[in-house]
């Protein structure tokens, strides 16, 4: 017992329940999410709301002020300025995590959100069941994303490609900035700004949806996992039963 | 033919003064300023004016109808009058065979220097048989046209993108010129184009002999190049979050943004706003009514014209992606609640589970 990162919890210690076990479980603390990787999901987490609720303020205004003049007041020019600056904050904290991806431990590593392996499509099954049908998990479940996790994610990423490649689309004939400027091809290609627009808006309802069910998943696999899954992306550990021959 | 503009004034009798003034409107009409004045003249002088035919196929004739309404009618009148104009059906003299005969004589005689100007779109279906002049369809004749020409202008969204008649689910195959020739072509969206849009890029081309800037979607940039909504006179209550919410409201009368009424302007480009319609009178926006955004593809698909977002195929007219993603969200959090109950109903078994798989590894 001289690693520092074995604890001991004891399970089972409340009232109504069997028996506790004669000898404490013990569990090994991992280190999984790097602090890049944790503030990376931070700020994805506030820019992704900011940019929720002012992209539905801009779709579906409301007039919450009254002014006899348009010019004593800015409000919907606000709500407009923070859309597009959580945009680019978004983007550029998505380009920091790519490249996490590739330089970061192995749980931030671009193959985690990739089923390529036995093991982690054999996992993809297992978890499904877990979370559908509340079976228990037969197989080992991956320390960081577990393997449907992962690819649920990669998805995630094509919707955040998706909604900047439009939204750049959208923003670039109010700019000359080569960023925006580099997607005006995408307005022809989807038949104008109108339609531009219309598949920007919707696919907002996709992240609406994804939060939803995100933050429930973090919670249920917290419980039935039993290893600390939500607080390891505030403090970056995770923890593992120990293994033990005999 | 064969004469200058500034030659063939003269044969009709118009003074030099005349001429000039002409010129000037027509740099003006055209942006090119004070000091494109001079190489106006000069081109109007000295360059022969190149013949021009006009086609009409699946259209309406409101892209004429507009042309000869421009605001500046000494344009118009010396364009329409001076130009060797030899083939417009609206508007031409001959008829039958002698019609025909000017079209082809044009195209003989002009090889690789007329100019044309195509309103409407051509149906591809069924063979073309859906428009077709003079027992030819309107595709064998705009290839045969669009051959030899030196510029092909498409006037109104019928010729750029096919407006109407291309609205799903397009039952003739209406399609826009520029799929249909492999030669550059400028496209004058709208529904119909402003007449003074028309007159600065005929303008164009004949005092340049050139086809002006042109942006991604083949629009001259000079007047397509910003949206309606960027020099909207209502764009300061668009800012300041202030909407009219019906038609017949007090922020109606006080002229708020119509954005709520599902004014097109922020996805539309054009020069409305700026140029405005009948001689500067107004534009839809200023009367009170919403953008509907008529020079841009698909605009008769991408309705209801007085709500903000498309209806979301597949769901009914009234059923905005709004009301489909709003139900998809309220299932979500049912579903999440009901998992979460069945959770806590099998907490007891599963805890139970794990226990005794620890107490056996123990």
């Amino acid at each position: 017992m001289s690693d520092p990162n074995i604890g001991s919890a004891v399970i089972g210690a409340g009232s109504g329940l069997p028996a506790a076990p004669e000898r404490p479980v013990e569990y090994r603390r991992i280190y999984v999410w790097e602090l890049p990787v944790r503030v990376y999901h931070w700020i994805n987490a506030v820019a992704l709301v900011a940019l929720l609720i002012t992209g539905y303020l801009i779709g579906a205004p409301m007039s919450p002020f009254y002014a006899a003049e348009a010019y004593q007041q800015y409000w919907f020019g606000w709500v407009r300025f923070i859309h597009f600056v959580a945009a680019f904050v978004y983007v550029f904290n998505f380009l920091a995590r790519l490249y996490w991806g590739f330089v970061g431990n192995k749980y931030s590593h671009w193959n985690a959100f990739f089923p390529l392996k036995k093991a982690q499509q054999v996992e993809i099954v297992d978890v499904i069941k877990a979370d559908v049908l509340e079976t228990q998990l037969h197989g080992p479940i991956s320390t960081g994303h577990n393997a449907l996790a992962g690819v649920i994610y990669f998805g995630t990423f094509l919707a955040f490609v998706f909604q900047s490649i439009t939204g750049f689309a959208l923003y670039s004939s109010m700019s000359n900035s080569w960023l925006p400027r580099m997607f005006t091809w995408i307005v022809p290609l989807m038949g104008g700004e109108f339609g531009v627009r219309f598949w920007h808006h919707t696919f907002m309802w996709f992240f609406v949806t994804f939060i939803i069910i995100h933050i429930y998943l973090a919670f249920y696999h917290d419980y039935i996992e039993g290893r600390g899954t939500v607080s390891s992306i505030i403090g970056g550990w995770k923890f593992e039963r120990e293994k033990r021959d005999k | 033919m064969g004469n200058s503009i500034w030659e063939s004034m003269q044969q009709k009798g118009y003074s030099r003064r005349d001429f000039l003034q002409f010129c000037a409107a027509a740099a003006t009409v055209a942006g090119f300023g004070q000091t494109g004045v001079a190489q106006v003249v000069s081109a109007f002088e000295k360059k022969e004016k190149p013949a021009v035919v006009w086609m009409h196929f699946q259209e309406c004739t409101c892209c004429s109808e507009s042309f000869i309404r421009a605001s500046h009618p000494i344009v118009v009148d010396a364009l329409l009058d001076v130009l060797d104009l030899n083939y417009t059906e609206t508007l031409m003299a001959a008829s039958g065979f002698q019609a025909e005969k000017c079209l082809t004589d044009t195209i003989a005689n002009n090889k690789g220097k007329y100019i044309v100007l195509v309103e409407g779109a051509v149906p591809t279906g069924n063979d073309g048989v859906y428009c077709m002049i003079g027992g030819k369809t309107a595709e064998s004749i705009l290839q045969t046209v669009a051959k030899d020409a030196a510029a092909i202008v498409a006037w109104g969204s019928c010729a750029s993108n096919g407006c109407v008649q291309a609205a799903k689910p397009n039952p003739t195959g209406a399609t826009p010129i520029y799929k249909l020739v492999d030669k550059p072509v400028i496209n004058v969206p709208g529904c119909p184009p402003i007449a003074d849009v028309m007159m600065g890029v005929v303008t164009h081309l004949l005092v340049l002999g050139q086809i002006p800037a042109l942006d991604s979607q083949g629009r001259p940039k000079e007047f397509y190049g910003r949206r309606v909504h960027d020099t909207c006179y209502r764009r300061p209550n668009y800012d300041a979050g202030l909407f009219v919410e019906s038609f017949d409201d007090e922020n109606a009368r006080k002229g708020y943004c119509l954005y709520k009424m599902g004014c097109r302007g922020p996805v539309t480009y054009n020069a409305c706003s700026v140029v405005k319609w009948n001689e500067g009178t107004s534009y839809p926006i200023q009367s009170g009514h919403g953008c509907i955004g008529c020079s841009e593809a698909g605009f008769w698909d991408n309705g209801p014209f007085y709500q903000h977002l498309a209806s979301f195929p597949g769901f009914g007219v009234e059923s905005t992606a709004d009301t489909v993603g709003a139900v998809v969200g309220v299932a979500t959090l049912a579903g999440v609640a009901a998992h979460a109950v069945v959770t806590n109903i099998r907490k007891r078994p599963v805890i139970a589970e794990v226990h005794t798989e620890d107490q056996k590894e123990s």
